[in-house]
């Protein structure tokens, strides 16, 4: 006998505890909490949730958060990202996007920080037209260009700067935008009591 | 009453009762080992020698254990290669394409969240995960003094864990993924990665059950409980309806967090605690002290992960729970790092001669360096700093490159000429490799993480503004791609070197 019983059972033990501690303890809180506050936030429609899809697909999370932190831990109000977020901030959220990493700005609140469907539009198809600094990779492929002097299309954008190119956001592009449209996380949760008055 | 105080009673009792049964087994010295296990890693008059790169006629006395498993051990060894390439490409453009956002940007297929994920998941599940496997069970008969049993399952399992991969990166082109970040092979493919896991464990356990060793040597503690944890992890991260909202964020960082700390980095550990006195011929410095540093790995790894959420909308404690874990981890790392460094420290001269050492010492100091950066930067006042920023790119390099990868190349480079009965042609390349990959990781850390330091401060700073803190860091961007690159060549340098023994016929072959 070599023991080895003790490393299996220690080893076990061990990674029971932190199931315990970091994945049922937080689930049962978290849906109290949730019990408790009624979330600002309405259900994604149609439309929303396949921009959803579309963003985690294009991998936009590994830039951009959607978690704006305590002022104690960083200057996000100051830049205009709202206020820090909570857990019913999230409720729809499957799966979550809170996001590790800022290259591009927290999109918490985007749909409210920026409400033209136009800039959207533009900036998904060469983010370098509206912000020269930007290093975010563009996304022509999800839209078609077109030659014209009038606008050929209801929908059509004409690209800034050119006086005959137009942008044809692809359906995609249009569920994206309505996507981060949707992100207005700025408004204060409502406890069940309030509203029910 | 309320729930809270439910949990806090349970988790209490849990970790006291934990505590309570590691005292007793301690009383009745359970967990004690004799420091002659250390000794047990030598054959007959290996101890006081140090051993050569290339397979010498000391080495006799072990071929049969050594090739006992040869072509699965070769099989792990030769795709997790190939992925190791093809990861580092992708990687690469990534690298370029966040300081020239247009190189390969109208390709929907190549788009930066696509290239990005691609790196990662290679090179986790494609190149860390068989890589560690195959040097880790390579170890196992020389620790056992078995040949390895059920050669077919592990040989199975290697194939099912790349068909696992192919099929996961396919998903992640087509834009077929869970979402979650260390996670994003779609489920179903998941199931093909944890059945292979547990197939790996199998032949573990078996060869383990049979051991003629009367004590295990700390490497088989380190792989034992690497190959219980990875399975159990997997598993529950990935079954999706469990969780979801900002629960769901907090057992995915939970996940990512610990396939690391209880996945790759055991196996890592446990290669450097054989090859390192192995080479230099003395056994480590102290066996006692190596039992710390692996409790103290299992307790303290497994619950650090919420660090990654810090400042975010997650219950205060659990937060405070992994800041406390975090920094608990300095006991492992600095118990393990004497016994490393201090070993090597006595017998310095090796290094002259050994490459495979150097490539193990390398780790093993990058492993202390990242390790302690790890805890400093999870106390809130660093962490505020350190979050959302390319400092963590920087330390998960530093980790899982400069640690991992480069424990794994030694091994490698250890295991094929046993393994294969053939000494590598040109060992020169090997050496060229060493400081190429060096040279490469060292420009890369270091400028990352100074780039990253630099955009949290500004990420902090009221008066400046989110431009600010990404222009600043372009230029160390830059830099990072210089890095990259060389990582990459020395990685086609080690494609070269494994296709050229495997396929050299005149190799010097020694009888």
């Amino acid at each position: 006998m070599n023991k080895a019983y003790i490393f299996v059972f220690g080893g076990i033990s061990t990674i029971t505890l932190s199931i315990f501690l970091f994945v049922l303890a937080p689930r049962i809180q978290v849906a109290v909490i949730d019990k408790e506050a009624v979330s600002a936030q309405t259900p994604y429609t149609e439309n929303e949730l396949r921009g959803r899809q579309s963003y985690i697909e294009n991998g936009c999370v590994y830039c951009h958060s959607q978690q704006v932190r305590d002022p104690v831990a960083g200057a996000d109000q100051h830049f205009g990202w709202g206020r820090p977020s909570l857990p019913s901030d999230y409720i729809y959220d499957k799966p979550h996007l809170l996001g590790t990493m800022r290259t591009g700005p927290d999109l918490s609140n985007i749909g409210s920080r920026q409400p033209s469907r136009d800039w959207h539009h533009l900036h998904l198809y060469d983010p370098r037209s509206l912000v020269e600094w930007s290093i975010m990779p563009g996304f022509p492929f999800m839209y078609d260009v077109v030659v014209s002097v009038e606008s050929p299309k209801e929908g059509a954008i004409r690209i800034p700067g050119k006086t005959d190119h137009w942008i044809i956001p692809k359906e995609e592009a249009e569920d994206l935008v309505s996507y981060m449209m949707s992100l207005k996380r700025d408004r204060e949760p409502m406890k069940a009591s309030e509203v029910a008055q | 009453m309320d729930a809270k105080m439910v949990f806090l009673i349970l988790t209490f009792s849990i970790s006291v009762l934990g505590m309570l049964a590691f005292v007793v087994a301690l009383i009745q010295k359970q967990v004690l080992v004799p420091a002659s296990a250390a000794k047990s890693i030598f054959g007959p008059n290996e101890l006081g020698h140090s051993e050569p790169d290339s397979k010498g006629r000391m080495g006799d006395q072990w071929r049969a254990l050594d090739q006992s498993a040869k072509v699965p051990i070769l099989f792990f060894i030769v795709s997790s290669t190939l992925w190791l390439v093809l990861g580092s490409i992708f990687g690469l453009f990534a690298s370029l394409k966040l300081h020239t956002p247009e190189f390969l940007g109208t390709q929907a297929l190549l788009t930066f969240g696509k290239v990005r994920t691609l790196h990662l998941n290679i090179i986790t599940y494609g190149w860390l995960s068989p890589a560690a496997l195959g040097v880790a069970m390579w170890l196992v008969p020389r620790l056992t003094k078995v040949p390895l049993q059920n050669v077919r399952t592990l040989f199975s399992a290697g194939i099912i864990w790349n068909i696992g991969v192919v099929l996961g990166c396919i998903g992640i082109l087509l834009g077929v993924t869970d979402g979650l970040e260390w996670l994003e092979f779609w489920w179903p493919i998941d199931i093909l990665l944890a059945v292979a896991g547990a197939m790996v464990a199998i032949p573990l356990f078996k060869t383990v059950y049979l051991s003629k060793e009367k004590h295990l040597y700390v490497t088989m503690w380190y792989t034992i409980c690497a190959l219980i944890w990875f399975p159990v992890l997997f598993v529950i991260a990935n079954t999706h309806f469990l969780h979801s909202g900002v629960q769901q964020a907090i057992a995915n960082w939970w996940f990512a967090h610990n396939v690391l700390g209880l996945w790759v980095t055991p196996l890592g550990l446990g290669i450097i605690y054989y090859l390192l006195p192995k080479i230099i011929g003395h056994p480590i410095a102290s066996y006692q002290l190596s039992l710390f540093g692996f409790w103290g790995l299992a307790l303290f790894y497994s619950q650090v992960g919420m660090h990654h959420l810090l400042g975010g909308p997650i219950p205060t404690w659990l937060g405070n729970l992994s800041v406390v874990m975090s920094a608990g981890m300095a006991i492992p790392v600095i118990t393990v790092a004497i016994n490393h460094h201090v070993s090597t420290y006595k017998h310095f001269h090796v290094l002259k001669d050994s490459v495979v050492l150097r490539f193990i010492v390398f780790g093993a100091m990058s492993y202390t360096i990242s390790s302690l950066q790890g805890s400093l930067h999870s106390l809130r006042t660093f962490n505020y700093i350190t979050h959302f920023t390319h400092w963590t790119v920087s330390h998960a390099h530093l980790g899982l490159y400069g640690f991992t990868t480069m424990v794994l190349f030694g091994g490698i480079y250890f295991a094929l000429p046993r393994l294969v009965g053939r000494n590598f042609k040109s060992p020169q390349l090997l050496n060229l490799h060493f400081w190429v990959a060096s040279l490469g990781i060292i420009i890369y850390a270091v400028s990352l993480g100074i780039g990253g330091w630099l955009q949290g401060e500004e990420l902090r700073n009221i008066h400046g503004s989110f431009e600010q803190s990404m222009k600043l860091t372009v230029p160390y961007l830059v830099i990072r791609s210089i890095g990259g690159t060389l990582m990459l060549l020395s990685h086609l340098l080690m494609l070269y070197n494994v296709i050229s023994i495997l396929r050299s016929e005149k190799g010097e072959v020694v009888k």
